[in-house]
């Protein structure tokens, strides 16, 4: 079992939930709430990480941060090191890949809520800020939990972007889902079952808890 | 547990997971080298016998040649890049990414393996296969992608030498490098590939199959060239130094390779 590799799987899954939570929060909000002129479009964007190949976003990624773009070389003068083959290099993708996870739960979450609700808390004089809260944010909170945990399980998961822009570098890059294929390249099947077993037991325990989560929520709204 | 106590114990989790951050840092980190994937069980050996000489660690990082190149170009950071030909760390030191023009290490050699029970006969001339090709026997064999890996193209070359390659071409499995290449050939799923007989030789393949190695005068030469790149700090010079010394040749031989004078 590779622990430095399960350490890295979980601080990226970590690191990607407390970025883009709060970002999830207000634009599900938004979404939901809100009528602007290219709202379609917005909502598209949103759902595009899902159905792109994780070699597009690794192909840009690359492109745009590598160390032979001026980007990628500015970005090495300050930092000292590429973009890319580190872990925030990681965490971007992982962010990037994880937007839809997070702002689609997140989105029907506050779009479950009646606007009679809002309104009758708008009547009674509530800030807006109070309003959120007190009223819709503790109403939303099974699909923003929801949204934390699936962004965390599929960050445990990704696999395609992470082959792409990380390098297999342990300690920094060489998640579990790396490392289960690394150690077939060297033939060691044992060390790989490990991991994969592990793997298969997180997701089946995130199913589990988000299944929950959201029979809660339906029980206490119904 | 109350739902309250549940959250809060998991944001602490969250919290102390990230102050976890900055250790282990590039900074006190072992040097990283890059290796080609053919050279797994001989460097990670070495690696511990330089380990137990030096008390000095390197972590080596295994991948296809040309994947490799192609991270260290787009800045990896490696210290030290062990390929699997001379043409990859060529193009680094024509590119200007490394120090110095390097030295060539080691010279692979190809083998023909078959998994047990596969009906392919190995033998070093490719009758075996020719046959099972002409009978329609060969499901499906695994080479190396001959674009990434040295191993593959040194494949090739030989299949075409053999006349195979156009009969073949449609069987083939390719690996992303010689490593998943070997993955392929041992999981059933193949008849059969062309691999490292470094890979093949080694204790993890004792009990899968067959192999015939093939004479090195059947394909270009697997000469294998090993550069310092630019970021090489102090341990990697010494790695390096040790390469090329008895105890690192005399691993590198029992592991199928042969080495330069």
């Amino acid at each position: 079992m590779d622990w430095t590799a399960l350490g890295v799987s979980l601080r990226l899954g970590v690191a990607t939930i407390l970025i883009l939570l709060p970002f999830g929060v207000w634009l599900g909000r938004a979404l939901a709430i809100a009528t602007f002129r290219g709202k379609l479009l917005v909502e598209a964007l949103v759902t595009v990480p899902l159905i792109l190949p994780p070699t597009v976003l690794g192909f840009y990624l690359l492109v745009t941060f590598g160390a032979r773009s001026p980007l990628g070389q500015a970005f090495q003068a300050i930092a000292g090191q590429a973009l890319p083959f580190s872990f925030e290099g990681l965490l971007l993708a992982s962010v990037i890949a994880n937007i839809p996870f997070v702002v689609q739960p997140i989105q029907r979450g506050f779009e479950a809520i009646p606007s009679e609700v809002r309104d009758a808390a708008a009547c009674c004089g509530l800030s807006p800020w109070q309003r959120f809260t007190r009223i819709e944010a503790p109403l939303a909170w099974p699909s923003i939990l929801t949204a934390a945990i699936l962004a965390f399980a599929h960050t445990l998961g990704e696999f395609g972007v992470v082959l792409m822009v990380g390098g297999n570098i342990p300690g920094e890059t060489r998640t579990l889902s790396i490392a289960i294929y690394d150690r077939m390249q060297a033939f060691d099947d044992r060390g790989a079952g490990v991991m994969a077993a592990t793997l298969l037991v997180i997701a089946v325990g995130t199913l589990l808890a988000t299944t929950a989560l959201s029979r809660r929520g339906v029980r206490r709204r119904g | 547990m109350t739902r309250r106590r549940l959250q809060a114990w998991a944001g602490l989790a969250a919290v102390a997971l990230l102050l976890d951050l900055p250790e282990g840092s590039a900074a006190q980190r072992a040097p990283l080298v890059a290796a080609a994937a053919s050279l797994n069980p001989a460097m990670t050996d070495i690696a511990k016998q330089f380990e137990r000489d030096r008390r000095l660690r390197v972590e080596v990082v295994f991948g296809a040649s040309g994947t490799l190149t192609r991270q260290i170009r787009d800045g990896a950071p490696f210290e030290l890049f062990l390929a699997a030909d001379e043409e990859f760390p060529n193009q680094l030191a024509a590119a200007g990414l490394t120090r110095g023009a390097g030295v060539v290490y080691a010279e692979g050699r190809l083998a023909l393996f078959a998994p047990t029970g596969s009906p392919l006969a190995v033998d070093a001339r490719l009758d075996g296969l020719a046959t099972l090709l002409a009978a329609g026997g060969v499901t499906r064999f695994a080479i190396a992608n001959p674009e990434v890996a040295p191993y593959g193209r040194a494949a090739e070359a030989l299949l075409r030498k053999r006349g195979l390659w156009e009969g073949i071409r449609p069987r083939l499995v390719l690996g992303d490098s010689i490593a998943q290449a070997a993955q392929f050939a041992t999981t059933g799923n193949a008849v059969g590939g062309l691999l490292a007989y470094s890979l093949v030789s080694s204790q993890a393949f004792a009990t899968r199959g067959v192999y015939a190695v093939i004479p090195p005068s059947e394909h270009p030469p697997l000469r294998q060239r090993m550069v310092l790149l630019e970021r090489a700090g102090p341990i990697t010079s010494q790695f390096y130094e040790y390469l090329q010394g008895a105890a690192a040749r005399r691993l590198l031989e029992q592991h199928g390779f042969t080495v330069p004078k």
